[in-house]
């Protein structure tokens, strides 16, 4: 049930900012150069968790360079001018330390976990990648050649050929959520060293970067360490590079696509446009969502296609609630031959759910879910950590966490049918299934009635 | 079941844990034989429940294999007293997540929630331990869900399923051999009769114990368990637990598999012990010189300065209850064959003996070691799985035996584990040669 889990996670994270019961009381300074700082001292334990937010992804870079955001991430832990590739390595593993840059379609974050012990020592080297990194040539080589190999060996997943083509066809190329984060092998071929620097000299800079800090450690012994070690990181240049091809037709045509792979399984992306992070019927679509196929065993597909009829291992729909409006999908494995009936069942339960109220039941286990599970998605400092950043960077208010509860609680019947009517299409699907072609009955399926 | 797999990589790293922390630990076992664990942490009001059954795929007869994973579905699929929907209903209108996960070894069931939910997990837990269903409607419709799981964990998967097959090519006697998920063949005959009887001899509550980790009062919480568990009889017949020993391999074994892929990607399995036996700890050890991180040694020799792999890995798990695998492995660059990324492991492996690892090198791996286990106490669930994992073994307590063996082993020691297991006539390598696509 690994696969399950795993979701549930990600379905976590996508709709990370629900009700809290008891207070996250963080305080809150900035620097000079502009930088914010949110901390949470957190006893008991001797570790202290970091993490860097930056303004840096697919959102704001070029179209006509796609991957530079994510390759600068990834090469800021590859050189700096105090120390080389290995000795970053080396000073960090020595310590039992973690020390990791990821970049998602939003932005990207640079996160510390160390010994409280260590911190000094641990700090020194976050600030280092983070303000100094030079990109060498010879470990930028290798950290393509790497990346690309890596993209290669991912093919070999249907369902990730299937998510990326959908993501792909949805949006287009030159959108930033219609193309990898890391871009395409071509991509990461043609971004230069001078680009990577120029692109960190223009988004890595302090007034626009969050750091939270949570663990064993004072707010005086903190002001003290980010002072030390953040205080001489300037902002070398102005301006925001966005991304020139937001624009999203929302209007698309009913559209499917067949990749023929011989596996044994089909791989099913269903879905169309959804909502950003911001949009005030974000509480409405998450407990609506919770309900056709976002809560797990508890979800409408789930026990329609599972549960009933044992056609699949796990289905699950999301609404990823982004900075720009993400995709509203649905993604399910079925052997090739069910794959029409799965399909049918994903669209007849969005017919429903359209169309009727929800059970009165079905409603308050959605919001008793929602608001009860909030807690736990605080349990460790890591994930206050990412919290924290994020919650600042999609501008949720400071009594978000007090008021998420009645949000959701508030969420009637009435509204959940509204949000369906409103934000599932009634015709307008975009369907891309990975598998076999010979075992997948197309022609029964009036979805791909516009497929030649 | 991948999930066992993720489970592996955590594993190497964590050996020492409990043994260091602060968080009070009581235990009691039950007149039935069940035993409680419970691990105080009171930052925030969270708690897990987990219970642990004693039996996995290493127990399962011939023809039944995958029986215990089957089963491990069908304690979803309801009681007498709740229905087939019920129990994962009743956890997430609670606010709590539940799931489970079957290894060679162990079949578990957890729930993480709000600690004042707790008498949930203790009332469907208890019900289920002895009131299961296995309507056979459900049993139908749950066989098709696990051969889904294992058409997309394993068939659809080229690496999985070399995987799959260099662990059955290693194996010659010991059911270590057969995959946790079962055959086909397999999963599809297993009846309603025969898990009922793997049921009634493996989940006793004398083959069973449980852990809780979070914000709870232990004398509390122990009362709760003995009013709803301690009623449950144990069985009187004691499992079968005769496992057929794996016979000194005398030679090297190669297997191929041939399949739609992108990259070569290579595995290299030895034979070796489990712990406590006096090599498991410099075994463990090596696992994380060779590859604890970018700054290790098969990360800087084979991905970075020779490029001949995009990635590596090492899998060495302790603790299994009997010698199970010491695996390397990797996915070869573009353009590299996976012969040369085999010779290139070799060489590394020749190396632990011909240039010995620096103290430096092995204090790294050692605090490395020391420093997973406190940072996977931050998490409730986590906190309990460490104890159970050694729990199976014999008791929580052994960690601290765990930690000190660690601290001890000397570079002669790990270059005699060396010499001694990651030889050719203990291995057996999987090499799975990327088929033409159907694109």
């Amino acid at each position: 049930m690994k696969k399950i889990f795993a979701l549930f996670i990600l379905v976590a994270i996508i709709s990370l900012f629900s009700g809290y019961s008891y207070a996250l009381d963080h305080k809150e300074f900035k620097l000079k150069n502009g930088l914010t700082v949110l901390h949470v001292q957190r006893t008991g334990l001797p570790v202290i968790m970091a993490s860097m937010l930056v303004k840096a992804s697919p959102l704001y870079e070029s179209a006509q360079k796609p991957g530079v955001a994510y390759l600068t991430s990834a090469m800021l832990a590859e050189g700096t001018k105090k120390r080389t590739a290995l000795q970053i390595s080396s000073e960090v593993e020595f310590m039992g330390a973690s020390l990791g840059a990821s970049t998602n379609s939003d932005y990207t974050s640079i996160s510390l976990s160390v010994l409280k012990k260590d911190a000094q020592k641990g700090f020194e080297i976050f600030a280092d990648i983070i303000v100094n990194p030079v990109f060498p040539n010879a470990e930028l080589s290798q950290k393509k050649r790497i990346l690309k190999g890596s993209l290669l060996q991912k093919e070999e997943d249907h369902s990730y050929v299937a998510q990326k083509r959908f993501l792909r066809e949805l949006f287009g190329q030159y959108h930033p959520y219609g193309r990898l984060v890391s871009g395409e092998p071509e991509d990461i071929d043609r971004i230069t060293r001078s680009e990577i620097q120029h692109y960190h000299n223009l988004k890595y800079r302090p007034d626009q970067a969050i750091l939270s800090v949570v663990g064993d450690i004072s707010n005086e012994d903190l002001m003290q360490l980010v002072e030390k070690y953040f205080s001489k990181w300037k902002a070398l240049s102005g301006g925001e590079l966005i991304a020139s091809n937001i624009s999203i037709q929302q209007t698309v045509s009913a559209k499917s696509v067949m990749i023929d792979r011989k596996t044994t399984q089909a791989s099913i992306v269903f879905g169309h446009h959804g909502i950003s992070r911001s949009n005030p019927d974000y509480y409405a679509v998450s407990v609506m969502n919770y309900i056709y196929g976002g809560g797990g065993f508890a979800s409408r597909l789930m026990y329609a296609v599972r549960e009933q009829r044992g056609l699949t291992y796990g289905i699950y729909s999301s609404f990823n609630s982004l900075k720009e409006p993400g995709a509203f999908s649905v993604q399910v494995q079925t052997k090739n031959e069910s794959a029409a009936e799965v399909l049918s069942i994903i669209k007849s339960e969005i017919k429903r759910i359209r169309t009727e109220e929800v059970s009165d039941s079905e409603l308050n286990d959605a919001r008793a879910f929602l608001t009860g599970s909030f807690p736990r998605r605080f349990e460790t400092s890591s994930r206050i950590a990412d919290f924290l950043v994020a919650a600042r960077f999609y501008g949720l208010p400071e009594d978000y966490i007090e008021k998420y509860s009645s949000y959701i609680n508030s969420v009637t019947k009435q509204d959940v049918l509204r949000v369906a009517k409103k934000y599932f299409s009634g015709t307008n699907y975009l369907i891309v299934v990975s598998g076999d072609g010979s075992k997948i009955k197309l022609d029964d399926m009036e979805f791909f009635k516009d497929l030649k | 079941m991948k999930r066992i797999l993720a489970l592996f990589a955590i594993f190497f790293l964590f050996p020492a844990l409990l043994s260091a922390q602060n968080f009070p630990v009581t235990e009691e076992t039950l007149s039935n034989g069940l035993k409680v664990i419970i691990i105080e942490d009171h930052k925030a009001p969270l708690a897990t429940f987990q219970i642990w059954y004693k039996v996995g795929s290493r127990n399962e007869p011939e023809g039944k294999k995958g029986i215990s994973h089957l089963l491990e579905h069908m304690m979803f699929k309801g009681t007498k007293k709740y229905g087939p929907k019920e129990f994962s209903n009743i956890i997430q209108r609670n606010g709590g997540m539940d799931n489970a996960f079957t290894s060679k070894d162990y079949t578990a069931y957890y729930q993480n929630m709000s600690s004042d939910r707790l008498h949930l997990s203790v009332e469907l837990e208890s019900d289920r331990m002895k009131n299961l269903l296995l309507d056979p409607k459900e049993l139908e419709s749950e066989r098709n869900v696990v051969l889904e799981e294992r058409r997309q964990r394993y068939e659809n998967d080229p690496q999985s399923l070399l995987y799959e097959d260099v662990i059955s090519a290693a194996f010659k006697a010991h059911s270590y051999r057969d995959p946790i998920i079962g055959w086909p063949s397999t999963i599809s005959s297993i009846t309603k009769d025969d898990l009922f009887h793997h049921y009634s001899t493996y989940y006793s509550p004398s083959n069973a114990f449980i852990v809780v980790a979070g914000d709870v009062d232990p004398s509390k919480t122990i009362a709760l368990i003995k009013d709803k568990f301690e009623p449950i009889p144990a069985v009187s017949k004691s499992p079968v637990l005769s496992v057929a020993q794996e016979p000194l391999q005398e030679g090297a074994k190669r297997i191929y598999l041939r399949k739609e892929a992108e990259l070569p990607y290579v595995i290299l399995t030895f034979h070796a012990p489990s712990f406590p036996h006096q090599d498991s700890f410099a075994l463990d050890l090596l696992s994380v010189i060779l590859s604890g991180g970018k700054s290790a040694r098969l990360y800087q020799n084979l991905v970075r300065t020779k490029a001949v792999a995009v990635n590596e890995f090492v899998s060495y798990n302790p603790l299994y209850n009997d010698p199970f695998l010491f695996m390397i492995g990797g996915t070869a660059s573009k353009g590299v064959s996976a012969d040369a990324l085999e010779d290139a492991i070799w060489v590394e492996i020749s190396s632990i003996v011909s240039e010995p690892p620096s103290e430096e090198e092995v204090l790294k791996a050692k605090n490395q070691i020391e420093a997973s286990f406190i940072f996977a106490q931050d998490s409730n669930y986590s906190k309990a799985l460490y104890a159970a994992i050694f729990e199976r073994h014999g008791s929580w307590r052994l960690s601290e035996k765990y930690l000190d063996g660690i601290r001890k082993v000397t570079v002669a020691d790990l270059q005699a584990a060396a010499k001694k297991y990651l030889i050719k006539d203990n291995s057996t390598t999987g090499i799975l040669v990327p088929a033409g696509k159907a694109k």
